[in-house]
């Protein structure tokens, strides 16, 4: 019946659903009272943010001393959860982007909640570049802006000014693309609105959508070019993260394999937290019958796929610093391996490379908790890969008499908390406020790609010509 | 609806128009709360003011408190009204002086100041005793000048409070006539003092007071040198050693030229001329060291032996032994013992003969004696020891001091004056000491603070900083020196002699004194200059004074080496040894309030702020002992047999002796100031006290684990330099046949055949027109000696971080002198590489910026605050940084310090880096370096503001500066001339010829592969080894 999915494939949205009840399922929370759960769970968010913000309180107004920096360790855990979150930004645009590309329908019903996701981990991870540097209050140096301060201007040898350009675009255009998608939503809950203050804040967030052909097809057209604009930004962002450390010359820095295996890292750990976070959300938001098993086996099987890569490039690494036959790039990389945080490459190696490798089996693969736990390890595993990178190749660089070790102090651990504590605050916030599904993009897909009831099905086959096109669907061609 | 005009009224009262409801009804909202005062407030019932100007003077008041929080705090800056003749604001004034401390160190400087304060030491060129270099704590010295915890004036002990002058003036002299009418004991207490007017001051006061005596002691006492030289050649003196007339040099014991002995800047000027090599020198000193722990001497022999305390004087009565049979002399009956290179050093020093030297280090006279006895078969009395000119820094009586400790227990002593003397912290039994104190009915101290002794005193009545002092000094036998004031003296302090002269009935100023002794005693002793006001100025101008002496006869030994021997041969050996050594830094403890020095890491063990247990590695493991950077040292309880025990953390030290531990001196000071206090475990009382002298060996010490751990501040945590071609080293013999021996030359190989790394570049290089800034250190002539370090502290304003921050390995130093020890271990097992020989080979690397070329700090940097100078300089623009520490990752050197915190504001910091921190301290600040902020990046700068002042000074004369007009901090405070600077564009400098001598020679630069073309290089050690 359908030109676009065929029927041997299992059905994306479950549940008999019509367009009526995509609306009403979707709609219901952001309309309702907060649940008790989503109360608690916000209320939390908020605590976590405010006992990190007191790290934030001690970094900038003694210093980043309070870290557990020194002078042969100068970045650890912030560098760390900087490339740490950037990576989970990336499963947004490339669920959003490039699987468009790819015709991958699956993605309708977890867009939405990605691309929220990317925003805010990308907001966290900016959080710690302004963390990070000893004078914030200057960050503002960091872009190319006219000034009177003689002709100062940015250095465009560095990849820290590359950095500042990469984040920057891709947090704009993630923040564009996603805000775009949501208009035709808003406009439904804008209409839907019995409040008065919904009305109003909705009417506006919905910049006065009415629905109409011709906007449809603007719609569709910026919601095409943004996706265009995103492709590349998938690839090049993380690309550009890795040569904070490939343009180095510290051994195990100093590698050409990093942009690819950066990349592949950071969908390995994006993906991750997008399954940890939306089986939570189907799970109490009870929208099982749009994030299905379908959905989460499709994930998981690209988060083998990246976890294959990450696990050849660690690989590759070795082979080359033993093939290069530099002894310090040798030493490196033994001392990571059983040097003294040997623990920290193991659990990389654990969590990273054996672990997804389970996916193999499909029980495991289409398991709910299997997923949610492996999604964490995941995540855990991609923490300490950073880690790993950045500590283990600064403690024991050139000179043996600067060697040292870096542990974390208290205000570590709450700066990385805080962290923690804004992104759940501001995806509380979304899941109360927003959509977490796209209901447009649902419903596009909803005659194509359901299981559908016994009448509806007569309906359909009964009478195919006159089946309507979908409002929107960009999918099709 | 016209109808509809139906009137609800709300209760009664409306209905009944009642006159108090109707004025309410019109205020049910009531527009309320006017100010008092106002009109509205006179009517009004209720609250006395309206929101609206609650809101109003909220507002002002929050306003006027944020402008008040504002105001930046007023700091006066007075202009010179009439300005003094000699001071240019902004242009330094150098003034000769001289520095000498408690503890035989010596120094010639002049004194730089900047708008009347003193800022920095430099070496007194025209010294002949210290030419080039100072000594750490000569560098150090200048703060203690700005040490908060100087006293401000006299104080009457007795009352606890501050007083005057003429009060104590006129309290002292009426108790001294009572304690001499009564018959009683009077003592002046001090250590060793080299300065002849002093000694005459005291002359005037004994001879005012018949039973007064000056009882003269050292906290690390040379009297078994004095001794054994007395009994030797009739002459209690400390031998001066001319090293460079050395070709091989055996050092006993705790021999330590090279660092904390007396003289030792001169010495290491001496020894490292031995040490140079080069086109036309391909010969050098050969250094034998026998030892316990292992000291800088030690580290810089090219072979050393770990030997037992006790063994030392068998050591020397086998090396006499053996030296008398290859010289036909009658040997001396001592039991034989076998250490190893024992019999290569006797070979070598039989068939040196005058060329050959052996020194002791030890307090035992007997011990000494026979060192004499070896030196005087040797021949080397009449060319490398002069005991014609001999030193004078140490003059201790260990017997004159240990009598007077007993008068003063028995209650013999009526008066006692403590002169640069704090015996109850630094004397054996100082305790005891500081109790029979009290048996003395007036106790006057001179010291500058409350230390230990000087809190038992009656009264105390402050000396002058030698900054702010007159003084002369003889440091050596007809080399004297002057002292000149070089700030007004900033408390209302009195020199001691002025305060000695003042009891004694003699009004006359110090400084006139002076002159009058000089006029008297040394004027004649010349005759460039006929009147004595002539003499005075150049003398005064030059600081030192070395008149010619007549050729002096020359020496016969007297001593009786067998009875030395036999002595020394009855040495008990039992149980485990603990030798007292003393730090480079910290010396005998008289200075430990001086953050500078405080965080000045020991060259051997690279730590600082504490003092501890070195242990050696079997020992450790025999105890189970454990040391790592995350957990930090074992602690060890110290049992001393008749001693309290104490518990301190152990550190392993490879070239420990086996059965010997080590402990510092000069720690543990209780009332020395904030910054000293508590650092460390006082190991003083330890010492033994004996006929002999005092004992800095004790024997039968038990040690046990104590179960807890402590962490020692570290700079350094890794000692070994994992066979990487860091330091390149060869072997003296390799050397003479090939110059570039020992050089590690990395080739890449190319699609056109192998390269020289640094024939390959993706940049186009650095062209420097004018200047091309370059430093060349000779890592054979680098000591390790740390002056360096605190010349550069103090040169550039480096902040001190104190303990807890050198252990999160945070320190500031721009400069550091890294140590490695050499490893048994095969070249490929990284893990076996990490530990230390049990007895290693040492080597010493200053490492600064290295000044790349290819700098890998400035391609980073997102602000370009980091950035190439067009003469070959890497610059860092504070203002611009705004701390991303990318450029620290970058640096393969790791010689970038970031600013964690704001070391000049923070309270954290206030005990330790009290030099930015108060009025007092910032005196010290250099003007023209930039005292940094927090999240600002900082390096060694190549002292630009040195460069900057140098090619000012040139073009004010129309010329290129000369080379050596410029020198950096660290060169000049280097007096083995290690650090060479200089500039790399003007064929005719020093360095330039140098490079073009060794490029292809010893000249190397670290990490050459990885081309990042430093502007520093090295030239390779060599080790005069077989």
């Amino acid at each position: 019946m359908s030109h676009v999915t065929s029927s041997v494939r299992p059905p994306l949205v479950t549940g008999g659903k019509t367009y009526g009840d995509v609306t009403e399922d979707i709609c219901r929370q952001v309309e309702g009272k907060p649940t008790t759960l989503w109360n608690i769970a916000f209320l939390i968010s908020l605590i976590v943010l405010g006992i990190g913000g007191y790290g934030l309180y001690r970094v900038f107004w003694f210093g980043i001393g309070e870290w557990g920096l020194n002078k042969t360790v100068g970045w650890a855990w912030d560098i760390t959860n900087f490339v740490w979150w950037v990576g989970i930004g990336h499963a947004g645009t490339l669920i959003s982007a490039i699987l468009l590309l790819f015709r991958q329908k699956w993605r309708t019903s977890i867009n939405r909640a990605a691309e929220a996701m990317t925003i805010f981990a990308v907001l966290c991870a900016g959080s710690y570049i302004l963390m990070h540097m000893g004078r914030t209050w200057l960050a503002y140096w960091a872009l190319p802006l006219p000034n009177t301060f003689g002709p100062l201007w940015v250095n465009f040898n560095s990849p820290l000014v590359w950095d500042v350009f990469a984040i920057s675009t891709y947090l704009t255009v993630s923040l564009v693309f996603w805000y775009i998608g949501l208009i035709p939503d808003l406009g439904t809950i804008r209409d839907r609105a019995k409040n008065k203050v919904s009305k109003v804040v909705y009417g506006i967030l919905s910049f006065g959508w009415d629905g109409a052909a011709k906007t449809w097809q603007h719609y569709e057209n910026v919601s095409l070019v943004l996706a265009g604009l995103s492709t590349p930004l998938v690839l090049s962002v993380h690309t550009i993260v890795s040569f904070d450390f490939a343009t180095s010359v510290i051994p195990g820095w100093h590698t050409t394999i990093f942009p690819p295996y950066f990349v592949a890292g950071a969908i390995f750990s994006g993906f991750a937290m997008v399954l940890t976070l939306m089986l939570i959300t189907r799970e109490v938001f009870g929208l099982k019958d749009y994030i299905t098993i379908g959905h989460i086996e499709s994930m998981n099987k690209i988060i083998m796929l990246t976890g294959s890569i990450v696990g050849v490039a660690y690989i590759t690494e070795f082979v080359i610093a033993w093939y290069s036959g530099v002894q310090y790039e040798r030493y490196a990389f033994i001392n990571r391996m059983m040097g003294p945080y040997w623990w920290a490459y193991w659990s990389m190696m654990s969590c990273n490379v054996i672990s997804p490798q389970l996916f193999w089996i499909k029980k495991i693969r289409t398991s709910v908790v299997a997923t949610f736990i492996l999604s964490i390890v995941v995540n855990i595993g991609m923490w300490f890969e950073r880690f790993v990178i950045i500590v283990t190749s600064l403690h024991r660089d050139y000179l043996p008499s600067s060697w040292a070790m870096f542990a974390p102090t208290k205000v570590d651990v709450l700066d990385y908390l805080y962290t923690f504590g804004f992104f759940f605050t501001c995806f509380f916030l979304f899941a109360k406020f927003l959509p977490v599904i796209n209901i447009a993009e649902v419903k596009a897909i909803l005659k194509s790609s359901s299981e559908h009831v016994e009448e509806h099905k007569t309906v359909t086959s009964a009478q195919p010509g006159f089946q309507a096109r979908p409002a929107f669907n960009k999918d099709v061609e | 609806m016209e109808g509809n005009n139906k009137v609800y009224w709300k209760g009664l009262e409306e209905l009944s128009n009642d006159i108090h409801f109707v004025k309410n009804a019109e205020r049910e909202f009531p527009e309320g709360t006017p100010l008092p005062g106002t009109e509205a407030a006179a009517n009004a019932d209720i609250m006395p003011a309206s929101r609206r100007d609650f809101l109003k003077v909220m507002g002002f008041g929050m306003a006027a408190v944020t402008l008040a929080a504002c105001e930046a705090p007023v700091k006066k800056a007075i202009p010179y009204l009439n300005k003094p003749e000699e001071i240019e604001a902004s242009i330094a004034n150098y003034y000769a002086s001289t520095y000498v401390d408690t503890d035989g160190d010596y120094n010639s400087v002049l004194v730089k100041t900047r708008e009347g304060r003193p800022i920095k030491i430099e070496p007194n060129p025209l010294s002949g005793v210290t030419p080039a270099g100072t000594s750490a704590r000569a560098q150090a010295s200048l703060l203690s000048l700005y040490d908060l915890e100087r006293l401000k004036g006299p104080f009457n002990g007795k009352e606890k409070k501050a007083t005057d002058w003429k009060s104590v003036d006129a309290a002292i002299g009426q108790q001294l006539q009572q304690v001499a009418s009564s018959g009683k004991a009077i003592r002046i207490v001090s250590s060793t003092i080299i300065s002849p007017s002093t000694k005459a001051a005291i002359k005037e006061f004994i001879a005012k007071y018949p039973t007064a005596q000056h009882v003269t002691y050292d906290a690390n006492s040379s009297a078994g040198i004095l001794n054994a030289n007395q009994t030797s050649f009739g002459k209690a003196v400390l031998p001066f050693y001319n090293f460079d007339k050395a070709e091989v040099i055996v050092g006993i014991g705790n021999a330590d030229f090279l660092g904390t002995s007396p003289g030792s800047t001169t010495y290491s000027a001496l020894y490292a001329k031995t040490r140079k090599l080069g086109k036309d020198k391909k010969k050098m000193s050969r250094h034998y060291q026998f030892e316990s722990t292992l000291s800088s001497t030690g580290a810089n022999a090219d072979y050393r032996t770990p030997i037992k305390s006790s063994q030392e004087g068998l050591v020397a009565a086998n090396l006499y032994n053996k030296i008398a049979k290859k010289l036909g002399a009658a040997p001396v009956s001592a039991p034989a013992l076998d250490v190893k290179g024992l019999d290569d050093a006797a070979n070598e020093l039989a068939s040196a003969k005058s060329a050959g030297v052996v020194v002791a280090g030890s307090n035992d006279p007997n011990v000494q004696t026979i060192v004499n006895a070896i030196n005087n078969l040797l021949g080397s009395y009449n060319t490398i020891i002069d005991l014609n000119a001999p030193l004078t820094l140490k003059a201790g009586d260990d017997t004159a001091m240990a009598n007077f400790a007993k008068e003063l227990s028995q209650g013999q002593v009526g008066a006692v004056f403590f002169y640069n003397a704090n015996p109850v912290y630094d004397y054996p039994t100082g305790k005891q000491f500081g109790e029979d104190l009290k048996k003395a009915s007036l106790k006057v101290s001179f010291s500058d603070r409350m230390d230990e002794t000087t809190s038992l005193c009656d009264y105390v009545c402050p000396d002058h900083n030698f900054l702010e002092a007159w003084n002369d000094a003889e440091p050596r036998t007809g080399y004297f020196s002057l002292g000149q004031p070089t700030i007004n003296p900033i408390f209302q302090t009195r020199a001691a002699q002025q305060s000695l002269l003042a009891w004694a009935g003699n009004t006359v100023e110090y400084d006139k004194f002076i002159q009058s002794y000089w006029r008297t005693n040394l004027f004649s002793l010349q005759s460039k200059y006929s009147s004595f006001k002539e003499f005075w100025i150049h003398v005064l101008h030059d600081g030192v004074f070395e008149p010619k002496n007549a050729p002096v006869a020359a020496v016969s030994f007297a001593g009786d080496v067998n009875a030395a021997a036999a002595a020394v041969g009855k040495a008990g050996n039992n149980g485990i040894e603990l030798v007292l050594y003393q730090k480079i830094g910290i010396g005998n403890g008289a200075m430990a309030n001086n953050p500078w020095l405080q965080e000045l890491p020991d060259p051997i063990s690279r730590a600082c702020w504490d003092n501890y247990l070195t242990v050696s590695h079997k020992m450790a493991s025999e105890l189970g002992l454990t040391q790592s950077e995350e957990d930090g040292n074992d602690l060890v309880t110290v049992e001393i047999p008749g001693k309290p025990a104490i518990t301190l953390p152990a550190l392993i030290q490879p070239g420990q002796a086996e059965g010997t531990v080590g402990l510092a001196l000069g720690y543990g000071r209780e009332k020395a100031g904030k910054a000293a206090n508590n650092v460390g475990v006082n190991a003083y009382p330890f010492a033994s006290v004996s006929a002999l002298g005092v004992g800095y060996v004790v024997n039968g010490v038990k040690v046990t684990k104590a179960g807890e751990k402590r962490k020692i501040a570290q700079v350094q945590t890794h000692h070994t330099i994992m066979a990487r071609p860091i330091v390149q080293e060869a072997k003296l013999s390799e050397y003479q046949k090939k110059a570039n021996a020992g050089r590690f030359m990395p080739k890449v190989a190319t699609s056109e055949g192998k390269k020289k790394a640094t024939d390959i570049s993706l940049w186009h290089g650095h062209k420097y027109q004018n200047h091309s800034w370059g430093m060349v250190i000779d890592l054979n002539s680098c000591t390790g000696c740390g002056s360096c370090v605190v010349a550069c502290t103090v040169e550039n304003n480096v902040p001190v971080v104190g303990r807890q921050e050198v252990i999160n390995r945070r320190e500031m130093h721009w400069l550091r002198i890294d140590r490695y020890y050499s490893s048994d271990a095969p070249k490929d097992d990284v893990k076996a590489l990490e530990e230390a020989s049990a007895n290693p080979e040492v080597v010493f690397q200053p490492m600064l910026c290295q000044h790349c070329n290819n700098a890998p700090c400035e391609t980073v940097c997102p602000v370009l605050a980091t950035t190439h100078s067009s003469e070959g300089l890497n610059q860092m623009t504070y203002n611009r940084c705004f701390g991303t520490r990318y450029c620290a990752n970058n640096c393969p050197y790791k010689v970038r310090r970031f600013n964690w915190f704001n070391y000049t504001n923070d309270e954290r910091f206030s005990d330790v880096n009290y030099m930015s921190q108060t009025d007092l301290g910032k005196m010290v600040l250099n003007p023209d370096v930039t005292v940094r902020t927090r999240g600002v990046m900082e390096k060694c700068s190549m002292c630009v503001q040195r460069i900057q002042e140098g090619k000012l000074n040139a073009k004010k004369e129309r010329r290129r500066p000369v080379d050596g007009e410029i020198a950096m901090a660290c060169e000049s405070a280097c007096s083995t001339g290690a650090i060479l600077f200089g500039d790399m564009n003007d064929p005719e400098s020093r360095i330039s010829k140098l490079i073009a001598e060794e490029t292809e020679g010893r000249m190397f630069q670290v990490l050459e592969e990885i081309n990042t073309r430093p502007q520093v290089s090295y030239l390779t050690k060599i080790r005069n080894k077989a």
